[in-house]
């Protein structure tokens, strides 16, 4: 079943419910050194490849930038 | 560098039970590129270095170097940021995702701020944000307004550190109120660092004179015109600055000279 999510603000449509670990690799962000956040809960690396998105979650990714 | 110190360290800044050679802190926004922030991060001596948490670019530069390859946390300490957040809640939320960016990492920089022209910070959020961070593990040192009633509420709630501001941030206007910052520096046992407002190294200085514990800056270092010399600049006004309120300085005499020559043993006055 076709899922829509939204990353970082931005629509995703997927053919059917990806992990978050095969999401992030689509979005070529594997291996970055990341954070993930699922409607406001963190979503910890060691679950990215058991846990699969769902139709209308609002996903976070973040890293660390340069601030004061 | 994540095991504390072994050997005690002379005149060590301790936060959160871990030692710390430098009392400079310093941010790491603003500047060039990133390997003008090495330069000037390494010109200032500091272990401590600030980092915010934004979104990543999807799509976007996959292979460039991030700041953490610049700044490893292996040699440095990182220290997330909640600046952009207004509320308890987007702070709460954003140094959990910085706990799980940095691998458990507890230490962190809170603050949130009450209005975009200001930037002061908002007082009620910044003491509920406190409250929900330490009862979840989190070694908080909090930005919080000049006051030492607040800066003391801060402390009974469980920050490791307070840091009051000098002036608006990124405003470079000095320490606008050293009286209350003396007051907070008396009556707070956890250490109180100046943080925001500092504009040129005697600034620094005369923080540390004050008693600070140490000082917190960005924008005064990035925005220099010769960024890594400032850094340089401010390294050494914080060591100065410190040695000065250590060895205690001497009273100020405001209506009588002193003479440091002798008074005796001059030579025959002219006639």
């Amino acid at each position: 079943m076709p899922v829509r999510v939204h990353v970082n603000g931005a629509p995703r449509d997927f053919a059917a419910a990806p992990t978050f670990e095969e999401m992030l690799a689509e979005l070529e962000l594997a291996g970055r050194r990341i954070a993930v956040e699922r409607n406001g809960e963190i979503v910890p690396r060691s679950r990215f490849a058991d846990t699969r998105l769902a139709d209308g979650d609002r996903i976070e990714v973040v890293v660390a930038v340069g601030g004061g | 560098m994540n095991a504390p110190e072994k050997v005690a360290l002379e005149d060590a800044l301790v936060i959160a039970g871990r030692e710390y050679r430098s009392r400079l802190l310093v941010g790491t926004g603003k500047y060039r590129d990133f390997d003008e922030t090495r330069r000037a991060i390494e010109a200032s001596g500091a272990e401590i270095v600030t980092v915010a948490i934004r979104r990543t670019n999807i799509g976007q530069n996959a292979g460039e170097p991030s700041l953490l390859d610049v700044l490893p946390p292996s040699r440095y300490t990182i220290l997330p940021n909640t600046a952009g957040c207004y509320t308890a809640q987007d702070a709460v939320r954003t140094l959990r995702l910085a706990r799980e960016l940095l691998d458990g990492h507890a230490l962190v920089k809170l603050e949130v701020l009450g209005d975009q022209q200001s930037l002061y910070p908002n007082m009620p959020e910044t003491l509920a944000a406190a409250g929900t961070l330490v009862a979840e593990g989190f070694q908080v040192m909090a930005y919080c307004n000049d006051d030492p009633i607040l800066a003391k509420q801060l402390e009974e709630i469980g920050c490791v550190a307070v840091m009051p501001l000098a002036s608006l941030i990124g405003s470079g206007m000095g320490i606008l109120n050293p009286w209350n910052l003396q007051i907070i520096i008396d009556r707070v046992k956890v250490p109180v660092l100046v943080d925001a407002g500092i504009g040129t190294a005697s600034d620094a200085a005369i923080a540390m004179e004050l008693g600070c514990d140490g000082v917190l800056m960005n924008t005064a270092i990035a925005k220099a015109r010769d960024p890594v010399r400032m850094a340089r600049a401010m390294k050494a006004a914080v060591e100065a600055g410190r040695d000065a309120f250590l060895a205690g300085r001497m009273a100020k005499k405001p209506y009588e000279a002193a003479a440091s020559s002798p008074t005796t043993g001059l030579i025959e006055k002219a006639r």
